[in-house]
């Protein structure tokens, strides 16, 4: 009797942590997979680091070097939604792969928290290496508040876009997937200030800026490194809130609409 | 008990007696999964055109059909990745879609990457983690011998190594249902026969399976029961051996003057086919058949009369579809 009553609450336990498991061990992986994955992880962590080696040195010891960090660390929060879901995601779907894991009782939240935690994970790195290589040999000091806040805003940063990628993985032919993602990246890293501040882009860039979201995350960074006054933080934020809504809401349809053919 | 043996299973006995094997899969269900006058189309295309089919207790059914016969989206109707447009699917039961008939069945697919920096331990690993109650991770590496390579990345896998891999997926969660579509595709023989023991030992352990194949020879090994399926519809069922030779019974070969269009009109001729200068004439009572042809035709020659290969039954079914194309 007494073994039975000790015996049943472990296994009701077990049954109601099993959605949080399966999320821990599906991030693990993904993050993993990612990580070991040599093109990809120093394709999106080298590209910001290795700019930074190159035009951050150049203006080494400048306000300038500090503004790069800011500048790349939004960079790496958009590379890594873009390319780690965007890709990742159009891939497994052409590929069969989405299929067998949906086919399998593994819970969507797992399979997309997974994800969004691994972008967000990558972003992190790139804010960190970025942080270090400025104190080590950018001649700048980030503080160790500055150095917080800006890791944070990478993990933060990270979720409207992935909520991007995860549209953009319904949007895109698997096979031109890296050339429209491109397509969409680079022009969003120039016009949103992530390479040079927006005041030193042509004019008609100058206006078009403010619409975009990564715009208002460059804002943010250059907040937490204290090189932009914070009086703007409640409309950047508000400007990113709306964009995750609205591409959840986007990613959401397409979803739905690709699970019931 | 009784249930069990009223049951009309197409297995021996002896392998679904023994009880212990069998606690953990409910009796009372002797259908594990059902399409009822399905229906599905692709834009204008009808890939199931009203098909019915019944998947029994501790029985192993081949979906034999050449491309684009609808095998594989019979398979993703049963796993619930697509709905049917008309008609009715159940597995176990259930809606397919359900948490609870996703726990109870495994799935094998065409998949053609998969993540290849993890090791196949790790692959085994996170999908064991998807069920309540998943077989062990010895068990899985042994059945689908995987033994070996558990710390081998995939990328550096061969081609049926990784098909090895696929299917151990689909036993991590110790399904009632194996659904495999085209399990053997790219495997060597030696794979291939490995594979054909361990999907009989799933179903001796009393599930099912349910597998698509083109290869002809893989149903002739594995079924109890072959359903070909040709443009969407169930076009005969049976045994191998009733598909073999209740279907095209005798098939018999020669040179002659007749007319195809005649031939056709003989007695008991079920199809026809010309082969260079000769007439292929598949016939259930090929005697008849061949007493007309030599009386009509004094110049016949290069007579020949054998029992159709499974390969060409199933080419009189289907109407000379090449299978592998």
């Amino acid at each position: 009797m007494s073994a039975n009553t000790l015996a049943i609450p472990p296994a009701a336990a077990a049954d109601a942590l099993l959605p949080l498991r399966i999320l821990f061990k599906e991030t693990q992986y993904e993050l993993a997979r990612l990580l070991r994955s040599r093109a990809y992880s120093l394709s999106i962590i080298g590209f910001p680091v290795m700019f930074y080696l190159i035009f951050g040195m150049a203006y080494r010891g400048t306000p300038a070097a500090l503004y790069l960090i800011a500048g790349y660390t939004c960079m790496g929060v958009v590379s890594s939604c873009l390319f780690g879901i965007g890709l990742v995601l159009a891939m497994e779907r052409a590929q069969g792969w989405l299929d067998l894991k949906r086919a399998s009782p593994m819970p969507r939240f797992a399979y997309i928290g997974a994800k969004v935690v691994s972008c967000a994970a990558f972003a992190l790195i790139i804010a960190s290496v970025l942080i270090l290589l400025g104190n080590a040999v950018g001649g700048i000091t980030v503080t160790a508040t500055e150095a917080a806040s800006l890791a944070g805003l990478a993990i933060v940063g990270s979720i409207p876009f992935a909520a991007m990628g995860f549209f953009v993985a319904y949007l895109v032919p698997p096979n031109a997937g890296p050339g429209i993602i491109n397509l969409i990246y680079l022009p969003l890293s120039f016009a949103s200030g992530f390479w040079m501040p927006v005041s030193r882009l042509p004019h008609w860039l100058q206006a078009v800026a403010p619409v975009l979201p990564s715009y208002h995350l460059a804002q943010i960074a250059l907040v937490c490194v204290r090189l932009a006054p914070a009086h703007g933080m409640g409309l950047h934020w508000t400007v990113l809130g709306g964009f995750t809504l609205l591409m959840l809401a986007a990613a959401w349809i397409t979803f739905l609409r690709n699970e019931e053919t | 008990m009784s249930t069990i043996l009223s049951t009309p299973l197409a297995v021996p006995p002896t392998q679904v007696a023994p009880a212990g094997t069998l606690d953990s899969r409910p009796a009372a269900e002797s259908s594990v999964a059902t399409l009822e006058s399905v229906v599905k189309r692709y834009g204008n295309t009808e890939a199931l055109r009203g098909y019915d089919m019944t998947l029994r207790r501790g029985e192993i059914v081949a979906l034999l059909g050449p491309n684009g016969a609808g095998k594989t989206t019979a398979v993703r109707l049963l796993l619930g990745l697509i709905s049917p447009d008309e008609g009715r699917v159940r597995v176990l039961g259930r809606d397919p879609r359900s948490a609870d008939a996703r726990r109870r069945l495994g799935a094998m697919l065409q998949v053609a990457r998969v993540p290849e920096t993890l090791l196949v331990r790790e692959h085994i690993a996170l999908f064991r983690s998807y069920y309540p109650r998943p077989l062990p991770a010895a068990e899985v590496m042994r059945s689908a011998g995987l033994e070996g390579i558990e710390n081998r990345k995939f990328g550096d896998l061969s081609g049926g190594q990784r098909q090895r891999v696929l299917f151990g997926l689909a036993l991590c969660g110790d399904p009632d249902l194996v659904l495999l579509d085209e399990p053997t595709i790219g495997m060597d023989l030696q794979s291939r026969r490995r594979l054909w023991d361990a999907v009989r030992a799933l179903a001796a352990g009393g599930r099912s399976v349910l597998l698509t194949t083109h290869y002809l020879e893989e149903a002739d090994a594995l079924a109890d029961r072959v359903i070909v399926i040709d443009k969407g519809r169930a076009i005969r069922e049976g045994t191998p051996s009733e598909i073999k030779h209740g279907v095209s019974g005798r098939r018999i070969r020669c040179v002659t003057r007749l007319t195809p269009d005649h031939v056709r009109a003989l007695p008991s001729v079920m199809s026809l086919e010309t082969d260079r200068d000769a007439l292929v004439i598949y016939a259930e009572h090929p005697e008849n058949v061949v007493r007309r042809l030599l009386l009509e035709d004094d110049s016949l020659h290069g007579l020949e009369v054998s029992a159709a290969p499974l390969e060409d039954a199933f080419l009189a079914l289907t109407g000379g579809n090449d299978p592998s194309d």
